[in-house]
């Protein structure tokens, strides 16, 4: 194994240039190589290595007993994922669209959720749950769902999602080494885009903490997984047309939350903008609104904005419409300034 | 007694002794072009796919004598509840080709409004209920349909679709459950394909068939070859009369294979014995009946020609039809997802009417993987 920097993702020897894909599949196979408590499995991760690849080479290097297909059942991934970390594997479950995981909802939600407190902490749900989410691949309904909310609004779970490889890379190890369930939502689609240099062998990244993808003085957008990139472009178009400043936060975990990283920023530009492409309603940005509206409102110099998806199920024809693009956001900045 | 195979059409084209369901001739000529039209429109999906026209296409080829057999035995008035791979039936039930195709499209000619993926059809005139892509969710609704049918006194009967792999869904146990506590007039079809995305047969299940599932459920289990329309429609008819007589459901797997890899984002050669798929290239189910309507002397090349050329004709028309209707409208995003639009969606279609206004808007949309 390379000896790198693990803590920071900017060593400039021992990198590769890689895909978010590239990256997920380097941190398994690295922890793989550390544990051998570590196993994968679920829908085609086998032989296929995956619908996107995230598992490609796993089996042939790992073997059946740690890189395994399943049935065509996501309770049974699920199910059978608490009862391994229970007796002390580190398993990490693929649900192969995040829209396929709500027949092993349960299991998520009333067993590896709870497992540590409903037992007294004799027993613990140490597993990962990795799952391709998000729009922007002509997936329809249910290839493209956003539905970090409801994990987020249950306790004893954690949420990771990352939008860079290096980023995809060191929270998934840590999510493996984390002694709690973690779901971990892949955005899938960046999962190929965004190219990055990405430390060899080990690289953690500590969840709970936030990244300053860009730093600016006018506006704080807060940001996650796929949506990072767009506001960056929206950040572009800020400055161009009407020469804003735009700091743009990336949250990196949903739970547990870096409140410190997002205060801090917003305490300093006094404007916001929460941008996520769940539905409007309920989604994790109306939390975030409340954190800041709660804790930081005397900073505040003008609304709170959210830019969303819409209160609709995804749609396949009017997708470009439903996902926020750089334009909405740019525009949604500008309703900070103007009230 | 689950194990048997149940085969009519034997290799020389002749039915097995007193087993012929002895269909008209007019019939029988009209289940081959069925056939031989469901080839040629899922030959078409395929290549939009290829050429850019559509986002995405899932094939069924291969399965055609399976899925038409059993949708053949059942009423008009009868229901479906389907999985993806049945598309065939809609042919059987006089959908036009242009409504087909405009739902790949997802344009203003597609019933459904452009709200799903390609190959998700619903048909309220044909009695067949929307697709959904997760898996087996429709087995606990025909179930559920068919125990209101009966409370209704209705003598209608529910046939669903699921693949090899659905039969590992949480909704198979419920809906086979529920349909024999019930005795719900439903029948079963698990088309066994062999494949489900990757993952084979043996990994799927260790059970023997998938008909002996039905064993645990306290209904019969038929296994059917797949391949051979004639059987197909014998037994599935069986089960039909058995729902509608009030005697409960019947699950039927019919043993095919899927010749297409999964969907057109998927390479099933990456995973799969080509030894394997060129033995059920030579079990071809369109050829298998072909043998038998020569042999009934029913066939000629005039016929397969209207057969194979006619439906690519009138597919490509219909094409060309489909293709041109305009696309749906942005505040169609926001119908349909009640009766009434909430206040908050009314704010939202307004919201996004004046950035469409303003220009410019539309996030940039990449290929579906898969």
């Amino acid at each position: 194994m390379t000896a790198t920097n693990p803590q920071t993702g900017d060593s400039k020897t021992g990198t590769k240039v890689m895909t978010m894909l590239e990256a997920i599949n380097d941190a398994m196979r690295v922890e793989m190589r550390n544990d051998d408590r570590v196993v994968v499995f679920g829908e085609d991760v086998g032989k296929k290595g995956g619908v996107f690849g995230t598992t490609m080479g796993l089996h042939e290097e790992f073997g059946d007993g740690r890189c395994f297909d399943t049935p065509l059942s996501e309770c049974g991934i699920l199910g059978t994922g608490v009862g391994m970390a229970v007796y002390g594997m580190r398993p990490i479950a693929e649900i192969q669209f995040l829209d396929f995981i709500y027949p092993g909802f349960d299991q998520i939600v009333s067993e590896a959720a709870k497992m540590r407190y409903r037992s007294g902490g004799e027993y613990t749900c140490p597993m990962v749950i990795r799952s391709p989410y998000g729009g922007g691949i002509r997936g329809g309904h249910y290839h493209s769902q956003s539905s970090e909310a409801y994990f987020c609004h249950t306790p004893g779970l954690k949420v990771v999602i990352p939008s860079t490889p290096a980023d995809a890379k060191g929270l998934l190890i840590s999510s493996i080494r984390d002694e709690d369930p973690v779901m971990f939502l892949e955005p899938k689609a960046i999962y190929r885009h965004a190219k990055d240099e990405v430390p060899l062998g080990e690289h953690t990244v500590d969840l709970g903490t936030a990244r300053i993808a860009r730093e600016g003085t006018d506006v704080t957008v807060l940001c996650y997984g796929a949506m990072v990139p767009v506001c960056e472009k929206a950040a572009d178009l800020a400055r161009e047309e009407h020469g804003r400043s735009v700091e743009i936060v990336d949250l990196r975990t949903l739970v547990p939350l870096d409140e410190r990283t997002i205060l801090e920023s917003v305490k300093k530009t006094g404007r916001v903008v929460v941008v996520y492409e769940a539905p409007k309603t309920g989604g994790f940005g109306g939390e975030l609104s409340a954190i800041i509206a709660e804790k930081a409102i005397e900073y505040m110099e003008g609304p709170i904005v959210r830019v969303a998806g819409f209160d609709t199920p995804f749609p396949y024809a009017l997708e470009h419409l439903y996902m926020p693009d750089p334009k909405r956001v740019a525009a949604g900045i500008e309703k900070t300034f103007v009230w | 007694m689950t194990q048997e195979l149940v085969t009519i059409l034997g290799k020389d084209g002749k039915a097995q002794k007193g087993k012929d369901p002895n269909l008209p001739p007019e019939e029988l000529k009209r289940l081959y072009k069925l056939m031989c039209a469901t080839r040629a429109l899922d030959d078409r999906g395929l290549a939009l796919q290829r050429q850019g026209r559509i986002g995405f296409y899932l094939q069924s080829t291969g399965q055609e004598a399976s899925h038409l057999g059993c949708a053949y035995a059942l009423k008009d008035s009868d229901w479906l509840f389907p999985a993806y791979r049945q598309p065939g039936i809609l042919l059987l039930r006089d959908i036009p080709y242009e409504k087909i195709i405009a739902e790949w499209f997802g344009n203003s000619g597609d019933t459904s409004k452009g709200r799903q993926m390609p190959v998700h059809y619903s048909f309220r005139q044909a009695n067949f209920v929307s697709i959904s892509s997760p898996i087996g969710t429709q087995l606990s609704q025909a179930a559920g349909a068919g125990m209101a049918a009966k409370a209704r006194g209705d003598d209608t009967v529910f046939m669903t679709f699921c693949g090899d792999g659905g039969t590992s869904s949480n909704d198979f146990h419920c809906g086979l459950n529920f349909a024999g506590v019930y005795k719900a007039p439903v029948v079963f079809v698990c088309e066994n394909n062999g494949w489900a995305i990757s993952v084979p047969n043996d990994q799927q299940t260790a059970s023997e068939s998938m008909a002996i599932k039905a064993d645990a459920y306290g209904m019969p289990g038929v296994r059917v070859d797949g391949n051979d329309i004639l059987a197909v429609y014998r037994v599935t008819k069986e089960a039909v009369e058995r729902a509608r007589r009030g005697d409960g459901p019947t699950l039927i797997e019919t043993v095919t294979y899927r010749i297409a890899s999964h969907s057109s984002s998927d390479d099933a050669d990456r995973y799969r014995d080509k030894k394997e798929f060129e033995a059920w290239k030579k079990k071809d189910p369109i050829a298998r009946f072909q043998r038998y309507l020569k042999h009934k002397k029913l066939w000629s090349e005039d016929f397969e020609k209207e057969c194979v050329e006619g439906s690519r004709d009138e597919i490509a028309a219909a094409v060309k039809v489909a293709e041109a209707m305009p696309p749906v409208g942005p505040e169609t995003m926001f119908e349909d997802v009640y009766m009434a639009q909430t206040q908050q969606l009314k704010d939202q279609k307004k919201y996004l009417h004046d950035l469409v206004q303003k220009g410019g808007v539309g996030a940039e949309v990449g290929h579906f993987p898969l």
